[in-house]
């Protein structure tokens, strides 16, 4: 573990951060300008402007944050670098939770469908550490795919629940990750997972120490038991609300904090903000590629992420062979 | 190769009338479920004219369901024998998804009329020439060199799976209406309305592979020992584990064809194959997988379609059961 940077680099690196803020500052602004409709055409621009275009670009910043530091929180907890929400199957318990509130209680508020949606990816990923812990591993590779598969159980029942009751449409444009229809009133309990990210900002510390085992974090005092819970229970909050605000974001966990942990090393407090800004910055452009490249149309973001998030993966996989 | 394999002789012959009971159960069960969707609740008196249309209809159904189950069950066993372990399927390494994105990049790149101007023979020769040709190139390579990793390979293979299923979704977002139209409909079948014409050539590509997993059969029990094993008896581990994955690519893409993707199905038929075949020699186990396959289809579509009445629900149905089998082997096994 790479704990400290050398000195030498420290003042590049005092300088990187705000000038990467700076970077991922301007990308929301250009995000703040396009779309589909011209801000300058007539005098409704402005009004347009506050009801669309702020909204969208608020939950792009706060969705994106929440899913890149969710998925470093899950390797922390696992000590495996290839978990994040949609490898352990909790956005897919997340997605059968709204489903069965919606179909249970139609008329249901919005945060009632939060608070279960929340809960039952906090029951998921309990579930997903306990096969974890009940069966040995001849490799680390082998705990996502294990997740995976949990998470296409999930999902067959949740499409089975779907098909008997006629939603299966529903669903379908529900869970695609996207930030079309977010309008002023739809996101703003998105802001839940800003309190999820400044939470973890203060945890980071004995999330990373209670993944080392709960031998070594009980040796230098640590409950072991409340931080693991803690811990899933703010993946879970986060999972839960993107869920079900916006869809699936997939690989996006996955891609960020490994790109930083590669560059920066693995000290998880100072990776921090630089993975919030990694999953904005990335989040924003998949955003602006997908209503770009059909203009009047848009390609939802989950679809520009799943290919852009999986060829980043697969390179990070092969130069991790090729190293060995 | 087969006599370094086979057990000492008292065994054997202890253990072959139990085999052989347990296959003849099986294929009991085949035949009456098959005689049943054929001929139950069929409209006029048998040995009518209008009783034999029905029957010829209902057949196109048997033989999908039965090509399926030969798919799947086959496509597991492989599966799970090349790339050493029980718990994955060939579906979640994305081979549907591979299909699909080949499909649909066919359509996004020449039009519709290219869909409808590859029918029959052509297509199906080009489709598997396509398959082989993509699967050889992508698990050769990533199986090959001095570092070539089963576990990298796999979770490439799954995240692969994921990228095309987004590529094929960003391509069908961005074809005309009409295009999608035709690519919808040729991609997904469902058990209940298959499409008759393309039944005979996925038989025959289903036919030649079947042949070739036949003659591999003492083969893939030493490739089932594991690499340092199959290594020491002298055989060419690599090259033996890509033609296989390549073998099962093919058909995948002829059962994804016919009635879209399984995802538990297969896994349902291996598992319960390994338990219940009374041996782990591929030509017992292969076969038996198989039969098993038929009789939970065709079982299943007879008690859904004339009990229930609820036939288009069959293949959710088995992907849930299979799904929640899944877990509990999941849970029960110790280790992985």
């Amino acid at each position: 573990m790479i704990v400290t940077a050398p000195s030498s680099r420290k003042l590049g690196h005092r300088v990187a951060l705000p000038a990467a803020a700076a970077g991922v500052a301007a990308l929301v602004v250009l995000s703040l300008f396009v779309g589909a409709y011209d801000l300058t055409a007539d005098a409704f621009g402005g009004e347009m402007f506050f009801i669309s275009r702020v909204p969208r670009t608020l939950a792009l910043v706060l969705a994106g944050c929440a899913m890149a530091v969710s998925g470093l929180i899950m390797q922390l907890l696992t000590q495996n670098r290839f978990v994040e929400p949609s490898t352990t199957g909790t956005s897919e318990w997340a997605a059968l939770g709204l489903l069965v509130t919606v179909l249970l209680a139609p008329g249901a508020p919005l945060l009632v469908r939060m608070v279960v949606a929340s809960v039952a990816a906090f029951v998921g990923t309990m579930i997903f550490i306990g096969i974890l812990r009940r069966i040995s591993l001849r490799s680390s590779l082998v705990v996502p795919l294990i997740g995976i598969m949990l998470g296409a159980v999930v999902s067959a029942f949740t499409t089975y629940l779907a098909v008997s009751t006629n939603s299966l449409q529903m669903l379908g444009t529900w869970f695609m990750g996207s930030f079309t229809s977010i309008v002023r009133g739809r996101y703003e309990v998105l802001w839940v997972v800003a309190i999820v990210v400044l939470l973890v900002f203060l945890y980071a510390d004995r999330i990373t120490v209670a993944g080392l085992g709960r031998d070594i974090a009980t040796s230098v005092g640590l409950d072991h038991t409340r931080v693991m819970l803690i811990g899933t229970g703010l993946v879970a909050v986060a999972t839960g609300v993107t869920t079900v605000v916006v869809g699936f974001l997939p690989f996006l966990g996955l891609v960020v904090p490994n790109l930083v942990s590669m560059w920066r090393g693995d000290n998880a407090r100072a990776n921090l903000p630089w993975v919030c800004l990694g999953g904005v910055a990335i989040v924003v452009v998949c955003d602006i590629v997908g209503r770009v490249i059909r203009m009047p149309f848009e390609v939802p973001v989950s679809m520009i992420l799943g290919v852009v998030g999986s060829a980043v993966f697969i390179t990070l996989l092969l130069r991790m062979r090729a190293r060995g | 190769m087969a006599e370094v394999l086979t057990r000492p002789a008292p065994a054997r012959a202890l253990r072959r009338p139990r085999i052989v009971a347990r296959f003849g159960i099986l294929a009991l069960i085949v035949v009456a479920a098959a005689v049943g969707v054929l001929t139950w609740n069929v409209p006029g008196e048998p040995g009518s004219r209008a009783f034999w249309l029905a029957v010829n209809l209902r057949v196109v159904s048997v033989a999908t369901i039965a090509l399926v189950a030969c798919c799947q069950a086959v496509a597991t066993v492989l599966f799970h024998t090349a790339t050493a372990n029980r718990i994955l399927t060939p579906s979640i390494m994305g081979f549907d998804a591979l299909y699909v994105v080949m499909q649909t990049a066919l359509v996004f790149f020449f039009g519709s009329s290219a869909l409808s101007a590859t029918d029959g023979l052509l297509k199906v020769v080009v489709q598997s020439v396509l398959m082989v040709g993509f699967a050889t190139l992508l698990y050769g390579w990533l199986f090959a060199g001095r570092r070539g990793n089963l576990h990298i390979m796999l979770l490439v293979g799954v995240v692969l799976g994921v990228g095309f299923g987004s590529l094929s979704t960003v391509m069908q977002r961005l074809l005309t209406p009409s295009d999608f139209d035709v690519l919808s409909a040729r991609l997904f079948g469902n058990l209940s309305n298959s499409d008759a014409e393309y039944l005979p050539w996925g038989a025959l590509v289903v036919a030649v592979v079947l042949v070739i997993v036949w003659r591999a059969r003492h083969r893939l029990d030493v490739l089932a020992l594991g690499r340092e094993a199959s290594v020491n008896l002298g055989l060419a581990y690599r090259r033996e584990v890509v033609g296989m994955l390549v073998l099962v690519a093919v058909l995948i893409s002829v059962s994804t064809t016919m009635v879209g993707p399984m995802t538990f199905f297969g896994f349902l038929v291996a598992t319960l194959a390994y338990q219940l075949a009374g041996s782990a020699q591929h030509r017992v186990v292969l076969p038996f997988a198989v039969l098993l396959g038929m009789a939970t289809l065709l079982g299943g579509y007879f008690v859904l379609r004339h009990v229930f009445y609820a036939a288009g629900m069959l293949s959710i149905i088995i992907e849930f059961v299979g799904g929640v089998f899944f877990l509990v082997y999941l849970l029960r096994k110790g280790s992985l």
